[in-house]
């Protein structure tokens, strides 16, 4: 299928919206995230002496993160 | 001990299916409602055409990745750690998991408006006839020739709602030896059921529980991705020694479940009290 230049660069930058789309609605969620996974990944690791807790504490910063970000739309939401 | 293994891996081999179905009937039900739409204005047979190559190139697609993924952790020379593999692919199922995770508390708080089927066809019907509004002398010349504009409509949706599945298909089929298999065979019969259904009623499938699926597969997600990604970092889970690791999917599960059916009612006493303070 022959493209325009123009066109060609609007159907790539939809595929790639349309593929970010996938894991991101809110920038701030994906963010702290993927911020937290990084923390995590870099910090807790070295707790050797809570190891076994390691893996909850991610769990933990995870569901914070969710709670936080479900809390804040209601709350902007009905503002 | 042989048997209770045994009953272990059917148990996983079940529940990976089940997941991957019901994950996947969600993006179905979503994409037939477009090429119903399409369809339905524009004619059958581009539109059929169009969600047949996209589903010919995700195909081809899954193929590609299973293998690669199925050889990364058996092949002493692959040159990608097996935990960099599932430290990346776990913060991909995270982030996705989650996201849909969020979008159904916040549908069930009754913040966000419930998808529903039957509006969506609608509009999506006008949209079709509104782009290509075609006039008698075109239509007549559409029924001979293709619809580009039909063909690329339901590629695009068939593309981006299988792109989906792929993901939930790898989510679920990679998080253990064999499990690929049972993954795929879920996706592929929540196609089968969408596309039975929808060539028989020709309608989209309103009464399907979107949301209550999403809600369900959003939980499991964001339990597998959590594990995946803690086992890329290399974390470890209090798990006693003789027992699976694996378990820990299901505490997982378990605890983002609790979690979320809590933040439902919170999100809805939140909204309340913001309205009540106005």
């Amino acid at each position: 299928m022959l493209l325009r230049k123009g066109s060609k660069v609007r159907w790539l930058k939809s595929i790639v919206r349309e593929i970010l789309g996938l894991f991101v609605d809110d920038e701030s969620f994906a963010a702290a995230i993927l911020v937290w996974v990084a923390v995590a990944g870099l910090g807790l690791p070295r707790f050797a002496s809570a190891a076994h807790w390691t893996g909850p504490l991610l769990f933990t910063g995870l569901a914070l993160i969710l709670i936080e970000s479900v809390v804040r739309f209601a709350r902007r939401r009905t503002k | 001990m042989v048997a209770g293994l045994g009953h272990l891996a059917s148990a996983r081999v079940s529940t990976t299916l089940l997941a991957a179905f019901f994950a996947s009937l969600v993006e179905c039900v979503e994409a037939l409602t477009v090429v119903l739409a399409v369809g339905s204005v524009r004619g059958w047979r581009s539109a059929l055409a169009g969600a047949a190559t996209a589903l010919g190139v995700l195909a081809a697609i899954v193929a590609v990745l299973g293998r690669a993924l199925t050889r990364i952790p058996l092949q002493g020379l692959a040159r990608i750690p097996f935990h960099m593999v599932q430290l990346v692919l776990g913060a991909m199922i995270l982030l996705f998991g989650m996201r849909w995770l969020r979008k159904a508390i916040l549908r069930s708080a009754g913040l966000v408006p419930l998808h529903d089927e039957q509006i969506a066809f609608a509009k999506e019907q006008e949209l079709v006839r509104k782009k290509a509004a075609p006039t008698n002398e075109a239509s007549a010349r559409d029924l001979l020739q293709w619809d580009k504009f039909a063909f690329s409509a339901t590629f695009n949706i068939t593309m981006l709602e299988g792109t989906e599945v792929v993901f939930i298909v790898i989510a679920f089929g990679a998080s253990g030896a064999g499990l690929l298999l049972p993954a795929s065979l879920g996706a592929v019969a929540a196609l089968l059921v969408v596309a039975a259904l929808g060539f028989t009623l020709h309608r989209p499938l309103a009464r399907i529980p979107e949301n209550t699926l999403k809600f369900l597969v959003g939980v499991l997600l964001t339990a597998f991705g959590t594990f995946w990604v803690g086992e890329g970092v290399g974390l470890a889970w209090p798990i006693p020694a003789p027992a699976n690791p694996d378990f820990a999917i299901l505490f997982l599960t378990a605890a983002y479940l609790g979690v979320a059916l809590c933040l439902v009612p919170i999100c809805r006493m939140q909204a309340r009290v913001v309205a009540e303070g106005k």
